[in-house]
């Protein structure tokens, strides 16, 4: 039934593969076809809404997972690409000390107003508070360079950013 | 009041931060399909016929539908099995789907102003004509998007093309091709209205000019793209709709409309949404439901970002040709504005955008001669819709840019010039000598315009900064400092309504017809509540954005829901308040007026008695021996009816620095004071006020639609079209003036435009002033850097020598 001479849709492109998938410390084997992207994989296959939807072209931020530590477009890389990768969503950052500063600034300074950026923002945060503990202003906004927010003008994101680092920096303190 | 004017922390806030907020995209359904639409390459065409048999030989493919006639699909010559893939259905759309504009003026309006506003129908799928690069001609349906889109890439399109209007002032021209024949001619609507007596103004003035303001297309384009999902289940009782759209009420009453179902049988329901900086119902809020209709399964359509972006919140894109009378003093003594809207192919929002720049355009200052002339002229792009600011923006930058060019003419500081030119606070409630358009004269309500200025002015420390400046430029630096000003009408009506419940738990639900999407309406209508009932906080939950829980709703836009939705809570809430009262008072034999309410308890005043709001509730469960006069249930309800708008304000002052090579704009400091009655939650209206400010950054200095020759549009892409970030922006300091509003209990104002609308004139004028000596003569906007290159270039051939 299906055309196999119509430009760009051929059989043997949308058989599925068998994907060995780590994500949140926990190995999933998923069966996708090889172009699905990894955005629609967390969010459809792993239900992990967190992951953003807001450009499908790697210029927004909304879809930022950690792979391997790193922040990352989740909208531009094909499942495929990240097997055997470590990758990381809010969700599985919930109980990590860092996320969790970052998620009680957000609430303190007022950084969120319709919460579509904010999983980006705050994946992409604790991924650099981790290496850099004590940012400046100027760095922050460097590094949020890659995600857009419409609705606060960056600058209580900001203020939760050094906010959330003052208390970690804090905290390791106190714990010695 | 306690909880109202502190700044609660957000209670909507846990969902965002853990990544469990429900989104359109986020909602699935058993059996939900979903669609891809197939859109118009060309700008301007005779559709002859569509092509669809290669999409639905796809295997996943469900269903096609067209209202164009197709090529024929041939017959499957392979034996179609039990078990195997069925071949997708075509649908013809016939004689169903056409809208006409749905935003007509109030005839209180009309009755005064007599516009001219020419209706037409605009088809949901093209069926013989193709009138812009994008407009919907197939749906394609299928049982996920990724098969969907491939789908979509198969439908193929006859056309026979002709040449685009792409210029309003072509397409007003005499003899110009008519979009729609029947309406004769590409002007769809015009308005004027006047004040005073303009040309005995011009006529006695020391001098006047005249300036030609081009303001560009421009875009909302929210974080998050729109969807639409419909689902036809007779056991729901009918259709339901998820929309991401502004006005869940509107969208019931156009898909009632157009499909032929009642609205009772019809329930929309706004997810959460990410943003949307501009409202309206679109084909695929109807297109969808029709969908689930034929096909019996839940159909979701979720729109990418270049959809988006081409199709949707399309706005500005206004030409003014200016007059001004002025004497050497500065004063402003008359004003003339002819200006044309480019609306694209159809305008659903009748005169709201270009009446509201007719209305916003002196802004804060005395011009009792004026008179202004809107035009909106059809063309062959997206249709013209309202985005953040709607109208005001525009207004702001015509009337800031005047001042600064009068300033300049006579040489006096742009502060100065506005000190003259400012409506005295003694002056106020000032009449600004035209209607609004709900008909109701437009009247200042409440304000110290000067004392604005001044607090601005003080607070970037302006007097300093020109001493600097002088300092910076001989040092070859570039630096400016820029005004702007702006008046905005809030609140506007019709009307918000809300029910208001208490549980036996002392819980408090608030069904509200507002729809929150970011602008934390769980807080701060919650605080009202809390405040005027005397709970608190954490025992309320707001439920909007809904047409199964309030019978009438009209949504949040405009900069509405504290003045609407919020009033309404004041009454209902107060309702409820004496109503418990008076079961407590009989529960404790005492009387209402030796009660208060304080955490959700009733207490004596006089005693040390007391009962819980729940237990009030449970004494008044149906059944129960009730007290005279009181009806069992604890619930009030409550529909605000604003007598007109209120009006906000706000003094702007920025500055930049400008690099001469690259046409980079810094933004150094930017100040904002700023009135918005009284102030609900500091924090909250502070984050509005800010992020309005960064996306007027982004209208200054970056964001473009830009439409080639054939009418497609260029900027289809983030890359393209470029929005303000993080580095881009500097931090922005907001101070509150709090003039109550006289015309609504709670004296609010509305908050959520103003930070735009006044920061593209106010960065544009920095710039301008940057550039001194040097006249860029910024008529423009946006000025991305290669535009002000070419502006630093022409100035500097006009005078070599500065």
């Amino acid at each position: 039934m299906s055309d196999s001479s119509a430009p760009g849709v051929r059989r043997d492109a949308t058989e599925a593969l068998d994907l060995r998938l780590n994500v949140n410390g926990e190995n999933h084997v998923i069966s996708v076809e090889p172009r699905r992207i990894l955005a629609d994989v967390l969010r459809d296959e792993l239900d992990l809404r967190s992951v953003h939807l807001g450009c499908e072209h790697g210029s927004c931020g909304a879809c930022t997972v950690l792979v391997d530590g790193e922040p990352a477009a989740s909208c531009v890389l094909l499942a495929a690409q990240v097997e055997g990768r470590r990758i990381e969503t809010l969700e599985g950052l919930a109980l990590d000390a860092t996320m969790r500063a970052l998620q009680t600034a957000f609430h303190e300074k007022f950084a969120l107003q319709c919460g579509y950026c904010t999983p980006g923002m705050l994946v992409n945060l604790c991924s650099m508070l981790r290496r850099q503990p004590k940012p400046s202003e100027g760095e922050i906004r460097e590094r949020l360079n890659g995600n857009l927010c419409r609705c606060t003008g960056y600058q209580p994101i900001v203020d939760a950013a050094l906010f959330a680092a003052s208390a970690v920096r804090d905290e390791m303190e106190a714990s010695g | 009041m306690t909880l109202v004017g502190t700044s609660v922390p957000r209670q909507e806030d846990e969902r965002f931060l853990q990544g469990r907020a429900r989104f359109i995209a986020d909602i699935r359904l058993p059996g939900m399909l979903e669609a891809s639409i197939v859109r118009s390459p060309v700008a301007h065409a005779r559709l002859t016929a569509v092509d669809v048999s290669k999409a639905l030989a796809l295997p996943g493919v469900v269903a096609v539908f067209t209202a164009a006639p197709t090529v024929p699909v041939p017959a499957t010559t392979a034996p179609v099995r039990a078990d195997g893939p069925r071949p997708g259905s075509l649908h013809q759309v016939t004689g169903t789907g056409s809208y006409r504009q749905y935003h007509l003026s109030p005839p209180a309006f009309r009755d005064l102003v007599h516009p001219i506003e020419k209706t037409h129908d605009v088809p949901l799928l093209a069926s013989d004509r193709l009138r812009r690069v994008g407009e919907p001609v197939a749906v394609v349906v299928a049982e996920d998007r990724y098969i969907a889109e491939d789908a979509r890439e198969l439908v193929r399109l006859e056309y026979e093309e002709l040449d685009p209007l792409l210029d309003p002032e072509e397409a007003l021209r005499d003899g110009a091709p008519a979009l729609y024949p029947e309406l004769g001619d590409n002007l769809q609507a015009m308005v004027a209205v006047s004040a005073g007596d303009v040309d005995a103004a011009f006529a006695e003035a020391d001098s006047t000019a005249s300036f030609c303001f081009r303001m560009r297309r421009q875009l909302g384009s929210p974080l998050e793209t729109r969807g639409v999902l419909a689902s036809h289940e007779p056991g729901d009782g009918g259709l339901t709709v998820w929309s991401a759209t502004q006005m869940p009420h509107l969208s019931r009453k156009m898909i009632s409309g157009i499909l032929g179902l009642p609205a009772e049988e019809i329930r929309v329901v706004c997810p959460d949404m990410g943003g949307s900086f501009g409202g309206g119902v679109y084909y695929e809020d109807i297109l969808m439901p029709f969908a689930a209709m034929r096909l019996g399964r839940p159909v979701r359509w979720l729109e990418d970002r270049s959809e988006n972006l081409v199709n949707t919140r399309h706005a500005r894109d206004q030409v003014h040709d200016v007059e001004v009378a002025y004497n050497s003093d500065g004063r402003i003594v008359g004003l003339r504005d002819r200006f044309i809207v480019d609306m694209g192919m159809a305008n659903f929002y009748g005169l709201v955008v270009p009446y509201n720049t007719v209305t916003h355009l002196r802004c804060e200052y005395r011009i009792d001669n004026f008179e202004v002339e809107a035009i909106c002229a059809l063309t062959n792009k997206t249709p013209g819709a309202p985005a953040r600011g709607a109208g005001r923006v525009t207004a702001a930058f015509v009337m800031e840019r005047v001042m600064e060019r009068v300033a300049r003419a006579l040489e006096l500081d742009p502060a100065e010039v506005r000190r003259r030119n400012l409506i005295p606070a003694d002056e106020m409630p000032y009449d600004m000598g035209i209607p609004y358009r709900d008909g109701v004269p437009v009247v200042y309500d409440s304000g110290d315009y000067p004392a604005q200025l001044e607090w601005a002015l003080a607070a970037i420390d302006y007097d300093d900064f020109r001493q600097r400046q002088a300092e910076l430029k001989e040092q070859g630096r570039q630096v400016g400092i820029g005004i702007a000003c702006y008046t905005e009408g809030s609140g506007y009506g019709p009307h918000e309504g809300v029910t208001i419940r208490l549980g036996e738990s002392g819980n408090v639900t608030i069904l509200s017809g507002s729809n929150n999407h970011g602008q934390s309406h769980e807080t701060t209508l919650a605080q009202v509540c809390a405040d005027v009932l005397g709970v608190d906080i954490d025992v309320i939950r707001i439920e909007d954005g809904d047409t199964a829980i309030v019978q009438y709703g009209a949504g949040t836009f405009a900069s509405r829901t504290a003045v609407t939705a919020g009033n309404a809570i004041a009454v209902a809430a107060r309702q409820l308040r004496e109503k418990a009262l008076r079961v407590a008072a009989h529960l404790l034999g005492t009387t209402p007026e030796r009660l208060e309410i304080v955490g959700g308890r009733v207490v004596q005043t006089d005693g040390d008695r007391s009962v819980t709001l729940g237990e009030v509730a449970a004494a008044v469960r149906p059944g129960s021996a009730l007290p005279d006069g009181i009806t069992a249930g604890m619930e009030t309800h409550h529909y605000y009816v604003p007598p007109t708008v209120t009006w906000s304000s706000g003094t702007h002052v920025a500055t930049v620095e400008v690099d001469r090579d690259t046409g980079h704009v810094a933004v150094d400091r930017y100040v904002v004071v700023h009135d918005c009655g009284r102030v609900l939650n500091p924090a909250v209206v502070d984050g509005q006020v800010i992020g309005g400010v960064v996306h007027g950054i982004g209208h200054a200095l970056h964001e473009e639609a830009v439409y080639d020759d054939e009418g497609k549009l260029r900027t289809a892409s983030f890359f393209d079209y470029r929005l303000p970030r993080a580095i881009d922006v500097p931090r922005i300091e907001v101070h509150h003036q709090e003039f109550l509003s006289p015309l609504n209990e709670l004296g609010v104002k509305g908050c959520g435009e103003g930070g735009t609308v006044a920061a593209p004139a106010a960065i544009l004028n920095a710039v301008e002033d940057a550039l001194r000596p040097l006249d860029l003569r910024i008529m423009e906007m946006p000025l991305r850097p290669e535009r002000l290159l070419a502006l630093i270039d022409e100035a500097t051939a006009r005078d070599p020598r500065a």
